[in-house]
């Protein structure tokens, strides 16, 4: 027995089937029969953002701190075009994302029709997958498998364009069990022979090293514990991508820190000098690598990973392992504990000592000032009153900032850090906080910014206040581009071509525009008192922090250069480390 | 600061110095690929090709199962070892696409391709334009008094010969098919 409907109730039965309770959107004339629905019902709670692309990163933001799909409803043209920039973040950073557009009628598709755009056309190479449903019987069928292929396999965003005839004809409704999900069925269980050659490779590598990455946490929170306690059962160090970080926490005994450009001295020496690299869910990032023909020269690599695309892209491996990071370390472990547990201890032990020398360069020391506020010392402050918050998610913008968080704020569950890494899109940070605030309406949601970034998605202020959701923006503003004008000082003389924020408003004022709480903060020793009258205001505050104007972001491996050739800042003890790094080049 | 010794007012300096690590030397392969026939699905593997910038040397697609509702892609690419290993997985990670086959690797197979020449012009070369013809079983599918259409089958190698000797007879215009291949011996 089918049952008949239109295309619009379609759209909101099958988003209700798929579990679907929070939905980002904006209105306009293409999607007005869906949003007639939509007012119509209670299950589904629809937030207004203020921009498209605000509602693609609130959905973001949502999914990444729920494990759920994000969902996004705008409207033809324009609409859809705004979203452009969302759905390529969320496809670089693997963030399942299901977007529905309207779309003019079908009898005027192609006709330069009001508000139409090629929306599938333009999409195509930033989604996953995406559909033009011209047919109403199909639709329902077609919005279940784009869920499908969003959350299977790698994740990542689709899109459904839906042209408004359809929505307001009538069709036979399929619910999920019914809905022919396509041939997509990655595979999830890794080839049992590479697992056992990786387990012979760990039970006598001297050097070995977990390199984790977004996979881990796109696997879902039992990957993590499984990661957990693989490295804590074999000791070996771990180190984690930008968007990878939380999987293993931050307090464990073998973290090493993030790696990369702007990475932990200890963990890119420990890649660069390792003798077993195991790639756990990430993708050898070109942040990552540095220079690929000076790339950990001495290891064997090991790489774990859902999609067959990331392997031997950019760094030829030694054992790929296609599968999902879940099933495949719990084989993993399965089979290293069935083989008696084996590790080289002798080797471990030496291995270690040399990390410890790593880790004595302390990379990230600086010295606080008492005139200006370093951003360091912001971001430790920020950390020391709110790391035992029992419900603590953090986002961020892009630049400096979103890099001195992820040096100095630490993470101890996977889900709870958002950032764009691949696409490095300024302006997510405060729609992504407004999704994970949604998502979890207790907790503290901390958007860690950059004054330029922020003012990118400003306009979801109104969003903020209208849901009094109580995100706290806490701006880093250095009235600068920071990450810009540091490349200009570092790679291009100095010149600082247009890397300043010029105009800049007063964030108190307009915080105070949009009913919400502004706190300048300018003197270290006001620090705490600020950071706490933030943390105690229940509602959204701007949280505007003058910082040091012309601080680096250090470690940072510069042009083309091999891990071990990083840049510490000058508080950064490097007289030990010379001797070490010779000795593990060899 | 000054550790990455670079002078002021220097100009040529960014984060990607990335010399890769991979053999160098470029190969031809002929690809299979069986996709859904809807709309849209060239577009999503031409757009891959050109978007992610690999070489299509040659391109054909035709439905092969109507009930179905599947096409046959015949894609001839060059690249390294790796951008060929890359673009099967990059071709196979498209939600329609339901397989991809290396001819080239998969042992061996059979291309063939058919071409349309146009030759215009008298006397010997006319003559001598068909006598080639003759040689290469090409057929004459028109002729006027002042030319001839020639139809050809065989392998790319084989016609790209014909045009060469049909270069200096008069040859006006040439219409290839591209590639379609298939794997010798029973199996699929
Ligand atoms: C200003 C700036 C500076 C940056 N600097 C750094 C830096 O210093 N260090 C750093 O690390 N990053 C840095 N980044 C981020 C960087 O650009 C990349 O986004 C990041 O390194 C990629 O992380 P990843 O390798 O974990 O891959 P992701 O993009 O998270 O990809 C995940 C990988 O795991 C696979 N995968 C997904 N799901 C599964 C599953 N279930 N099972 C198995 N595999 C799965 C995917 O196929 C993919 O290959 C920076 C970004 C910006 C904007
Ligand atoms: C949409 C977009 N435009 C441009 C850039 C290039 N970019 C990267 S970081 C940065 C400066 C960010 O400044 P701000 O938000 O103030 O952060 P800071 O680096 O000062 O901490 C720019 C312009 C980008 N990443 N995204």
């Amino acid at each position: 027995m089918t049952r008949q409907m239109t295309g619009a109730q379609m759209v909101v039965q099958a988003l209700k089937d798929q579990g679907v309770d929070t939905v980002f959107g904006y209105p306009g004339g293409a999607v007005l029969p869906i949003y007639d629905e939509i007012f119509q019902q209670n299950d589904i709670r629809h937030f207004l953002v203020r921009h498209e692309q605000g509602a693609v990163h609130a959905a973001e933001g949502y999914a990444r701190s729920t494990g759920k799909p994000g969902v996004v409803l705008v409207t033809s043209g324009p609409g859809a075009t705004n979203a452009v920039t969302g759905i390529t973040d969320a496809l670089m950073d693997s963030i399942p994302l299901v977007v529905l557009t309207g779309q003019v009628p079908t009898f005027m598709i192609g006709n330069d029709a009001f508000q139409e755009a090629d929306t599938v056309g333009i999409t195509r190479p930033c989604t996953k997958h995406n559909w033009l449903v011209k047919e109403t019987d199909r639709l329902s069928g077609v919005i279940h498998e784009a869920f499908h292929v969003a959350t299977s396999g790698r994740p990542g965003p689709v899109l459904i364009d839906i042209p408004k005839d359809v929505q307001f004809a009538s069709g036979a409704y399929t619910p999920p069990a019914k809905a022919d999900l396509g041939h997509y069925q990655p595979r999830v269980k890794g080839d049992q022979a590479a697992i056992e050659a990786l387990v012979a490779l760990m039970e006598t590598a001297k050097r070995p090293i977990f390199y984790t990455g977004g996979g881990v946490i796109n696997s879902g929170p039992s990957a993590s514990q499984l990661l957990r306690e693989l490295v804590d059962a074999t000791n070996f160090p771990v180190t984690s991508t930008l968007m990878g970080l939380g999987a293993y926490p931050a307090s464990g005994k073998r973290w090493l820190g993030m790696l990369g450009m702007h990475g932990l001295y200890e963990a890119n020496m420990a890649m660069h000098g390792c003798d077993l690299m195991i790639n756990v869910g990430a993708r050898f990032d070109d942040r990552i690598t540095g220079r690929v023909d000076a790339f950990s020269p001495g290891s064997q690599k090991a790489h774990i990973d859902i999609d067959p695309s990331s392997i031997n892209k950019v760094i030829h491996v030694d054992i790929p392992i296609i599968g999902d990071v879940g099933h495949v370390l719990e084989d993993l472990l399965r089979i290293w504990k069935a083989r008696g547990r084996k590790t080289h201890k002798e080797g471990l032990k030496q291995w270690w000592a040399d990390i410890d020398d790593w880790r004595r360069i302390r990379c990230l020391d600086f010295t606080p000032s008492k005139k200006t506020i370093k951003p360091q010392d912001a971001l430790v402050r920020l950390e020391a009153l709110t790391k035992d918050h029992p419900n603590r998610f953090i986002t961020t913008e892009v630049g400096q900032h979103q890099m001195w968080a992820a040096q100095y704020l630490g993470f101890e569950d996977p889900n709870r850090w958002m950032t764009s890494g691949g696409l490095g899109t300024m302006g997510y940070g405060f729609p992504a906080s407004i999704g994970v605030q949604v998502a979890h309406p207790d907790a503290l949601v901390i958007n860690v910014a950059g004054e330029a970034s922020w003012l990118m998605n400003m306009q979801e202020m109104g969003t903020a206040a209208q849901y009094r959701l109580p995100v706290k923006q806490f701006i880093l503003n250095n009235e600068r581009l920071g990450m810009v004008r540091q490349w200009q000082e570092l790679l291009h003389g100095e010149r600082y071509s247009h890397s300043w924020s010029e105009a800049l408003p007063d964030f108190v004022k307009l915080a105070d525009a949009f009913g919400a709480k502004g706190i300048l903060c300018t003197d270290p020793a006001d620090l705490d008192d600020a950071i706490m009258e933030m943390l105690n205001h229940d509602g959204p505050v701007l949280f505007d922090c003058l910082v040091e104007k012309h601080e680096n972001c250090f470690p940072m491996i510069p042009s083309g250069e091999p891990h071990n050739k990083m840049l510490l800042g000058e508080n950064a003890d490097t007289s030990s480390a010379i001797g070490n790094t010779g000795a593990v080049l060899v | 600061m000054n550790a990455l010794k670079i002078k002021k007012g220097a100009t040529s300096h960014s984060a990607y110095n990335l010399r890769s690590n991979f053999s160098d030397t470029q190969e031809q392969h002929t690809l299979a690929v069986v996709v859904d026939n809807e709309a849209g699905v060239l577009a999503r593997v031409i757009g891959l090709f050109s978007g992610r910038g690999y070489n299509i040397e040659s391109l054909t697609v035709a439905e092969i199962d109507h009930e179905g509702k599947r096409s046959r892609i015949t894609v001839v690419t060059t690249g390294t070892p790796q951008i060929i290993e890359q673009i099967k997985s990059q071709l196979d990670r498209i939600v329609p696409v339901h397989e991809v086959h290396d001819l080239t690797v998969e042992g061996p197979s059979v291309e063939r391709e058919l071409a349309l020449f146009k030759v215009a012009g008298a006397g010997e070369k006319r003559v001598e334009a068909l006598r080639i013809a003759e040689i290469f079983r090409a057929s004459v599918v028109d002729s006027t008094l002042e030319s001839f259409v020639f139809e050809l089958t065989g392998t790319p190698e084989k016609i790209d010969a014909f045009a060469d000797l049909m270069r200096p007879l008069g040859l006006v215009e040439v219409a290839r098919t591209g590639v379609a291949a298939l794997s010798r011996g029973a199996g699929a």
